[in-house]
């Protein structure tokens, strides 16, 4: 068993190098922006020096090694990559709708580096987005870390390789429409919804039991122990019980946030950041004190039951119990104007810029263990960068370019209309879509449990 | 602990204007008729300039005067010197008051069964106590249309002011029948009909909307002519957009069907307004040409095609009305109308510009409803409808320090503000087990 895992261990070694391997990282000097480095203040007249994939040097006065391009960014603002921790975009299925729990899925399985939306989202500045399993599971799948780096039709280019694992939890209406309801199983109910998390991490404590005990005994001269079936589901429970994997919960009413905080407490769990979470700020104080923290809407309500009761304020009395927060977007539409969506705390809340930056830059970092990667402007973070005509908290701020590891892969000024990379052979005309605005991903593939694609549209968030 | 008082002396502060407003515990704020004198404002007139110095005097319910020496005269002056003055702004299309909750269907009052229902009136479903209503009107926004939807002609839209206790009390002045054009486009991601599918049924619903207008127009002309006709509200009321009495608001949103539309409402003698239009760039100069007002949005859209540049909804507006277009923007929105003025602010900033900006939610769509001399800019003699702000209504950071409607001063609070006040320190706090 143990040659097995070091095997493994090599194999896993050897295919994140070949992943890296294959990524591109570019060099840049920007120079004369204000720039936004959202953890070490506003910088005016500023040069930042990005080699190879890495903030080099943020300075005054800095030149170009030899070959590196300069751009000259006079009157722009340049504000780190932003990031969405929450999302469904590049993703071909979103929701293993079969099970209260699916521990076991991985979204990393089906990403599709080709989705345009990769694109506009980097067009809104949105460098990193954090994948997810859908809500129809109280347990559902783990999801990836992206890095919009568009243009590699290799899947495992666009996953952020070094960023831990995290998994999506769901509460409240979603995962008991879809098992109560829709299937008649447990959940039905909130009560349901923590029974269902409570069972699923004793059984995984069993276990993992199971598994030190076989452990010990085979560890033994002439042991005859027989090892435990192997049970991903199970394993990947115990991996969070380990904090081995941060859990992204999918809540909207204080009373399931405050179920999910007291289980986490009992299990020992300490990796947890809620999601959406609309009633977030009515258990602010117990968000701030046991959690990592909620990522929220800017201003969504009222388009379900959950979230009749919600304010817009939610974000700044979340930050003013100190809670992290982040704005996100959960969406392919909303994704393309993050920072506006940031924007909007200043309105409701009275945020100062350096708090309603943080929302979509190094509280998302946090909440997804990559804060010592990205997440701001600092010598020795990835090069992940977006350039803005107007200040980024301004209604009419543009975003002007956006990179990656130092490489450009939005450009107002030259990109080609049709960003396209592959052309669908089934449609002879491409089909028009009208959109209501948004374009939500939660609950895809759970149609057949719904009366009309309209209540789903509708329900979908 | 300090921390949190300091926050709540700066929340104390944010709050000043409300707080003048006086907040007793019981105490319910009411809106407030009155005689209003706003003092010193930079008045943003929309059709008259910008007036440095100016003040605004507001009596019965009316703009009684724009100028730089009028008297209070009995008026409760509000010295506005350092803010500005700008007329209240108007959604082109929601459903706002239609709906409380999306997904409940007890809630939702803006679609009836059936095809054909142009009697079905929105005005009788609006909620003149939905919450959505005192959310959306702190932002700067005092009047919307509400329309209903689904199927062919799904009944008939009302202006509303965002004030009142009953429907009758909120209506604007103006009502149009909705029609959808047969629409060649998928309504998104879960909209899985082949292309064989939605040309079938676009031709089925063509011919259908044919054989209702001219069945229509007949039950008009022979009304007319003193005819005593069977009891058909329907037709009766669609015979209404036949004969221009009340106009015909088409939701139209690819090229083919804009442009299929034009040619459909040609010689047919009603007055049409376009909504949706979400690809009016590809064809502006048609439309322009045609001479058909358009209500756009919502700007904050994704592109119609998967080949589309990123920023084409964004930019559609702005082309149409560079095109010659009249352009009005709507959020098409229930519970978040409340985000007009960033729409608009999209608008502006990818090529229609400020100016054209706020006309297209002042005085277009007055002027598209046929209001132009009642709403949209601020003039002696028009409703009185205004805002007082801190800076560009437009912009987040900005605080939108009063709202008039009707005459009304209107109280800056809803239910999102006051779970703020109730939640932004709680108690009690945490509480440690």
């Amino acid at each position: 068993m143990k040659k097995v895992n070091y095997f493994l261990a090599a194999l896993l070694g050897l295919s994140i190098q070949f992943a890296s391997a294959q990524v591109k990282k570019g060099s840049v000097l920007i120079k004369n922006a204000t720039v936004l480095t959202v953890t070490e203040g506003t910088l005016e007249n500023s040069d930042v020096l990005v080699q190879d994939g890495i903030i080099k040097k943020v300075g005054h006065n800095l030149n170009a090694p030899n070959g590196v391009t300069t751009i000259d960014a006079t009157g722009k603002y340049l504000m780190p990559g932003i990031i969405d921790a929450h999302s469904h975009l590049g993703l071909d299925v979103v929701n293993e709708a079969t099970s209260p729990i699916v521990a076991e899925v991985r979204m990393k399985d089906v990403v599709n580096p080709y989705e345009v939306g990769i694109y506009r989202a980097l067009a809104g500045g949105v460098t990193i987005s954090h994948a997810m399993h859908g809500s129809a599971n109280v347990i559902g799948g783990q999801n990836a870390t992206l890095k919009h780096r568009w243009g590699s039709t290799d899947p495992a280019d666009i996953i952020m390789q070094e960023a831990p694992r995290t998994i999506k939890f769901a509460l409240g209406e979603n995962p008991t429409r879809v098992h109560g309801r829709g299937n008649g199983i447990q959940p039905r109910t909130r009560m349901g919804v923590e029974a269902i998390l409570r069972n699923g991490f004793n059984e995984a404590i069993q276990y993992k039991k199971a598994w030190t005990e076989y452990n010990a005994a085979s560890s033994q001269k002439g042991s005859t122990a027989m090892a435990p079936v192997h049970n991903e589901r199970l394993q990947i429970l115990s991996d969070i019980l380990d904090g081995k994997i941060i859990i992204h919960c999918h809540s909207y009413r204080a009373d399931e946030i405050y179920m999910l905080i007291n289980v986490a407490r009992d299990f020992g769990i300490t990796k947890l950041v809620f999601q959406h979470t609309n009633e977030g700020f009515k258990v602010a104080p117990e968000i701030a004190e046991y959690t990592m923290g909620a990522s929220v809407f800017a201003d969504w309500w009222a388009y379900k039951f959950e979230v009749y009761y919600s304010t817009a304020y939610n974000a700044a009395i979340l930050t003013e119990n100190g809670a992290i927060t982040s704005i996100n977007s959960d969406d392919a539409e909303l994704i393309r104007h993050l920072y506006h969506e940031a924007a909007k705390t200043q309105r409701y809340g009275g945020m100062t810029d350096e708090q309603a930056l943080s929302m979509i830059t190094i509280n998302p970092a946090k909440q997804l263990g990559i804060a010592d990667k990205v997440g701001s402007i600092e010598e020795g973070k990835q090069g992940d960068l977006v350039i803005f005509e107007g200040h980024p908290l301004s209604s009419y701020a543009v975003p002007q370019m956006t990179f990656v590891d130092g490489v450009k892969y939005f450009d107002i000024k030259e990109d080609a209309d049709d960003q396209r990379m592959k052309v669908s052979p089934t449609e002879m005309v491409e089909p028009v879509m009208v959109y209501g605005g948004h374009d939500s991903r939660c609950m895809q593939d759970t149609e057949h449990l719904f009366e009309t694609t309209e209540s789903l549209f509708l329900l979908n968030q | 602990m300090k921390r949190l008082n300091k926050i709540f002396i700066a929340f104390l502060f944010a709050l000043l204007p409300m707080m003048a407003m006086a907040q007793i515990d019981g105490e319910v704020i009411k809106p407030r008729p009155g005689k209003f004198l706003l003092q010193n404002a930079t008045v943003v007139t929309i059709t008259k300039g910008v007036l440095n110095n100016t003040s605004v005097l507001v009596e019965d319910g009316k703009i009684k005067e724009v100028g730089t020496n009028i008297s209070a005269d009995g008026a409760e002056v509000i010295d506005c010197s350092g803010k500005f003055i700008y007329p209240g702004m108007i959604d082109g299309g929601t459903k706002l008051g239609l709906v409380e909750v999306s997904s409940v269907q007890e809630t939702v009052d803006y679609a009836e069964i059936g095809n054909f229902s142009p009697n079905m009136q929105a005005l009788t479903a609006v909620n003149p106590n939905s919450v959505a209503i005192p959310v959306t009107r702190v932002s700067g926004v005092t009047t919307v249309l509400t329309y209903p939807s689904g199927g062919l002609f799904p009944g008939t839209a009302a202006l509303i002011n965002l004030n009142g206790y009953t429907p009758d009390q909120m209506y604007a002045g103006f009502k149009g029948i909705v029609m959808n054009f047969p629409s060649s486009g998928r309504r998104g991601r879960y909209d899985r009909r082949s292309d064989e599918d939605i040309k079938k049924a676009n031709e089925k619903a063509l011919k259908e909307a044919n054989e209702l207008w001219d069945k229509a127009k007949s039950y008009g002309a022979l009304t007319e002519d003193g005819a005593e006709l069977d009891y058909y509200p329907e037709m009766a009321q669609l015979a209404k957009a036949t004969t221009g009495e009340l106009p015909l608001l088409i939701e139209v949103n690819t090229a083919a069907d804009i442009q299929a539309a034009i040619k459909w409402v040609e010689g047919k003698g009603a007055k049409v307004i376009f909504t949706g239009v979400s690809e009016g760039w590809r064809v502006a100069d048609e439309i322009a040409k045609a001479g058909i007002p358009v209500v756009t949005g919502p700007i904050q859209a994704l592109p119609t095609r998967e080949s589309d540049r990123y920023d084409t909804p964004y930019a559609n507006a702005g082309k149409m009305a560079k095109a010659g277009v009249k352009v009005a923007i709507r959020t098409d929105g229930q519970e978040n109308v409340r985000n007009l003025p960033f729409f608009a602010a999209f608008a502006a900033a990818y090529g229609m510009g400020k100016e054209e900006a706020w006309k297209a939610v002042t005085i277009n769509p007055a002027e598209i409803f046929g209001l132009g001399d009642q709403y949209g800019s601020v003039e002696a003699g028009k409703i009185a409808n205004l805002i007082v702000a801190d800076g560009d209504p437009f912009e987040t950071k900005t605080n939108i320090m009063h709202v008039f409607i009707e005459g009304y001063r209107m109280p800056l609070s809803n239910r999102q503000i006051r779970l703020y006040q109730e939640f932004l320190e709680r108690s009690p706090g945490l509480k440690v087990n």
